[in-house]
């Protein structure tokens, strides 16, 4: 589609620009948007806690948080009079909300029911309106990220993952690559050289480009991390390791990111102000910060949203875990943003206000949500807004 | 650039035919370079055994021997290793029977521990089940002389896609290959009861839990859209709804004894294999399907249904346009489908008849080498030039290079099976992993040798991809781009890297 034309276009005109970002040469300032998918479904009452609500200790006896005290490190960090946050994000993301570059949407996720991961996951990725779903036959070849990247003039789009995710799935050509395990760089300058030149003037020619030369700014991106490993600085793992890389790329090159996290299917002994949900959320709270940090000035002009497929059940279960739910708390995060606030539809957390006395109800739609943030962030118009979102409503939370 | 316009060939004697001296016909017989991209396109990628075999037979001998009789004339070695696996000796119904009842045992544990440690135990044996069941449909793709039937096998298990990880699937996965392999190329309606009777089916799209008053339309809703008739042909969801109400009671019932039933449900009541159908979870209304009435009855209602669907135009179109996605180009010409639907029209859906239209059309012989290699093609064809018929002892390699390519076998979650198109796996991130994919198979047999139970490995041995082979089938034909690259190579390994990353070998 687009890119492909253009990067044909640069081909010819400017035969020295090659790289997938590059070429589209979007000022410095330009906003920046990466959407964090937290694949299985994270619980998030136990991240942002309801510590107002009585109802929430009496139904989880093993795995609640316990209350703010001002000063205890094990109990949650209060937020306002209602929530309060993990302590395993005490010295991350806790700190970005008291910066006010952070913001809690409780209740949020998608009028899907099926409770089903792979359903629900790629229901949103699709981002089709709620009406086609009923019709039953929801078109899985374009994804609202892709859609997203169609409607912005040159903001160069990339999905940091092993294969394009369902939300890049569309008619461009949008690069990816996975930043986990990147290994040694395999070809030198020189066989890279020659496999690009077996491409030239073939329709894969810039896909082949931008492949190779992809690979290569990950590995510059590793040799710094090499060089600050040698000087003794702590070398970070998993999640912030990757964070910090996608931070660079963005920061330099790309404007629409995509990445997802895994690990959240808690059913069985979730932990609570320790745990295994506390270390995955310590984990993630961590690279949130790097990424920011490697953003530098950027930091400024850049939207993160943190969604997931559904909440968990209200209840702890018998495993000391918590099964599929439905509504969520979607986190925002941006150097600039409105934050250091809960934003969104509220409710009273009460055993009354459950839906389907189970889960937290959805009163923020996701599409409604991210499609005015889109509006706001790059001044879309209504009609830009449902090319992303189909029939949508878009709400202003006033996030930017 | 392609090969195709690429280079004027003139083609090459065949030096030597497969295991020993070349047969008279073959010794003075020549490839042209129409017939080896024939030859590319029509198998997994040629070896030396399909060179010769095509050059005995002539074309339409050998697309005869292709889709009628089939015979895939494994070395014995293949076959050998074939009938070692577990997979081989267990049916679908006495696996689920074990692993349900097992399932039952440790969730009637009260030790939490023993709990997690046993189910884990059970899926990591569900995984290897699994595993095997990829193992063998990999060495069949790289050893049968039947290459349409096992492509054509694959394409089934793709287009009636299962996930292993949905419930039990893991331990059927074996047995559902096998069981589309016998209709491969047969009566497609055949191919949609068995797939809509096996199990695996009906755990990983829940028909299993569709019953009268609890109606699941995730299996119907996929029948039409994936399976038949294509999305948008003109059934609405009033349709699905009907489907939905046709299927209920068809479910699964691995313990083989019959339930309680009223007198009147008795003589409905269906067994076979791990597929029941129960009159008593059966929806006894009358339904509307695409405007024809559906008295009550029993199974004889579902399959009355699936004659409506294979019947419909809608249905030889959309599975004649799957097939030359499969084979002839992303966007097939509209001319071709056309004439392939007619085909299936006259033939209520003769496979091997829909494919003789399409193997035979000036369609295909126009797209020859213009078709890019999903990771499938691409894997078994850089193997089969690899090793040329070399029995490989260890197929985790091949099942890693796959899983790296993201084309796992049974490893698609989604319904809709993996992409038939080249936009599927060439993006950037996709063809710079194809070319470090390229690498570690040139660079060496990457444990293939190494015999899976441990002991101790054969002699191994660098790939040597210019072979006779390569010489008679590969080397007239390639483009220019890529002798360039090649003559550049300054290493064996580069120079296999190189081949097996040109665009030359990427499409077919």
């Amino acid at each position: 589609m687009r890119r492909r034309e253009l990067l044909h276009l640069m081909a010819c005109a400017v035969p020295a620009c090659t790289a997938a970002g590059r070429v589209f040469a979007a000022p410095p300032g330009s906003p920046r948007f990466l959407l964090v998918f937290l694949r299985g479904g994270y619980d998030c009452a136990n991240i942002l806690i309801p510590y107002s609500s009585a109802y929430y200790y009496e139904t989880r006896p093993n795995i609640a948080v316990r209350r703010p005290t001002g000063q205890d490190t094990g109990g949650a960090l209060a937020l306002d009079s209602d929530w309060a946050l993990a302590p395993a994000l005490r010295s991350s993301v806790a700190l970005l909300y008291a910066q006010r570059q952070a913001l809690f949407i409780p209740f949020a996720g998608t009028e899907d029911l099926s409770r089903s991961h792979f359903e629900t996951q790629d229901d949103i990725e699709l981002g089709q309106a709620a009406s086609g779903r009923v019709q039953g036959s929801p078109d899985l070849r374009s994804g609202f990220m892709a859609r997203l990247a169609g409607v912005v003039n040159g903001a160069a789009p990339i999905a940091f993952t092993d294969s394009l995710p369902v939300c890049f799935r569309g008619s461009a050509d949008i690069p990816n690559i996975s930043l986990k395990g990147v290994g040694r760089l395999v070809f030198d300058a020189r066989q890279a050289a020659i496999l690009s030149a077996m491409y030239t003037g073939h329709h894969l020619q810039p896909q082949v480009e931008d492949g190779l030369e992809l690979r290569q700014e990950v590995s510059r991106a590793m040799e710094q991390e090499m060089k600050e490993a040698s000087r003794d600085a702590l070398t970070p793992k998993g999640f912030e390791l990757e964070a910090r890389r996608v931070g660079r790329l963005m920061r330099d090159q790309y404007r629409i990111g995509f990445i997802d996290v895994g690990g959240w299917d808690t059913h069985v002994n979730e932990g609570s102000a320790q745990g295994a949900l506390a270390n995955n959320i310590d984990s993630l709270g961590k690279g949130l910060t790097a990424l920011s940090q490697e953003l530098g000035a950027e930091w400024r002009n850049t939207v993160v949203a943190v969604v997931s497929e559904f909440g968990r059940t209200f209840r702890e279960n018998g495993n000391k875990g918590t099964d599929h739910g439905h509504g969520s708390v979607y986190w925002i995060l941006g150097g600039s943003i409105n934050g250091g606030r809960v934003a969104g539809e509220q409710t009273g957390v009460t055993r009354e206000n459950l839906f389907q006395d189970r889960d937290y109800p959805v009163l923020n739609e996701y599409r409604a949500v991210l499609g005015g943030l889109f509006a706001a962030l790059w001044g879309l118009s209504p009609e830009q807004v449902q090319q992303v979102f189909p029939a949508s409503t878009p709400v202003d939370l006033k996030v930017i | 650039m392609n090969r195709l316009g690429s280079i004027a060939a003139t083609g090459l004697a065949v030096l030597c035919a497969a295991g020993g001296g070349p047969s008279a016909r073959a010794a003075g017989a020549t490839l042209s370079r129409e017939d080896a991209l024939w030859l590319e396109r029509v198998t997994y990628g040629p070896t030396t055994a399909t060179v010769s075999e095509y050059l005995k037979l002539g074309r339409r001998r050998y697309l005869d021997e292709q889709l009628h009789r089939r015979d895939p004339r494994l070395p014995p070695q293949i076959a050998a290793q074939i009938d070692a696996l577990q997979v081989s000796h267990s049916s679908a119904p006495q696996l689920l029977l074990a692993v349900t009842q097992e399932q039952q045992r440790i969730n009637a544990l009260s030790d939490d521990a023993a709990k997690q440690a046993d189910r884990k135990a059970l899926n990591e044996q569900g995984n290897h089940m699994a595993y095997e069941a990829a193992r063998r449909e990999l060495l069949r793709a790289i050893y049968s002389q039947a290459q349409i039937q096992e492509q054509m096998t694959w394409f089934w298990l793709n287009h009636f896609s299962v996930f292993q990880y949905k419930a039990n699937d893991a331990w059927l996965v074996a047995d559902y290959a096998d069981t589309i392999r016998a209709h491969a190329l047969g009566h497609f309606r055949d191919l949609v009861i068995a797939t809509l009777t096996h199990p695996a089916m009906l755990q990983y799209l829940d028909n299993a839990q569709n019953a009268a008053g609890h109606l699941n339309e995730n299996y119907a809703r996929e029948l039409m859209e994936l399976h038949t008739l294509g999305v948008g042909s003109g059934y609405t969801q009033q349709d699905i709804q009907e489907l939905a109400r046709i299927l209920t009671g068809v479910g699964i019932d691995a313990s083989g004894r019959e339930p309680r039933l009223k007198p009147q449900w008795q003589k409905l009541y269906r067994h076979e294999g791990a597929f029941e159908f129960n009159p008593a979870r059966h929806d006894a209304g009358t339904k509307t399907l695409l405007g024809k009435t559906f008295e009550p009855g029993g199974f004889d209602e579902v399959e009355r249904a699936v004659d409506l669907l294979v019947s419909q135009p809608a249905c030889a179109a959309f599975i004649s346009r799957q097939l030359a996605m499969y084979f002839v180009a992303d966007d097939p010409p509209r001319a071709l489908v056309e004439k392939m639907a007619k085909t299936f029209r006259k033939t209520h859906g003769d496979i091997a008849e829909v494919l003789q239209t399409l193997f035979e059309s000036r369609e295909l012989s126009a797209s020859l080498g213009t078709k890019f290699k999903d990771p499938m093609h691409y894997v078994v064809s850089t193997v089969r030039l690899a090793y040329d018929g070399k029995a490989i002892l260890n197929t985790h390699p091949v099942v890693n290079w796959l899983d790296a390519l993201g084309e796992p076998l049974f490893g698609r979650q989604t319904p809709d099976g993996y992409p038939l198109t080249e936009s599927g796996w060439a993006s950037s991130g996709q063809m710079s992993r194809r070319f470090e994919i390229a690498r570690a198979i040139g660079a060496g047999n990457g444990g293939l040798f190494e015999p899976e139970d441990g002991s101790a490995a054969a002699t191994t041995g660098f790939p040597q991809l210019s072979t006779r082979l390569y010489f008679s089938a590969i080397e007239p034909f390639l483009s220019v781009n890529a002798r360039t690259a090649l003559d550049r190579a300054s290493s064996q390994l580069e120079w296999n890297t190189f081949l097996l990353a040109s665009p030359d070998f990427n499409y077919h």
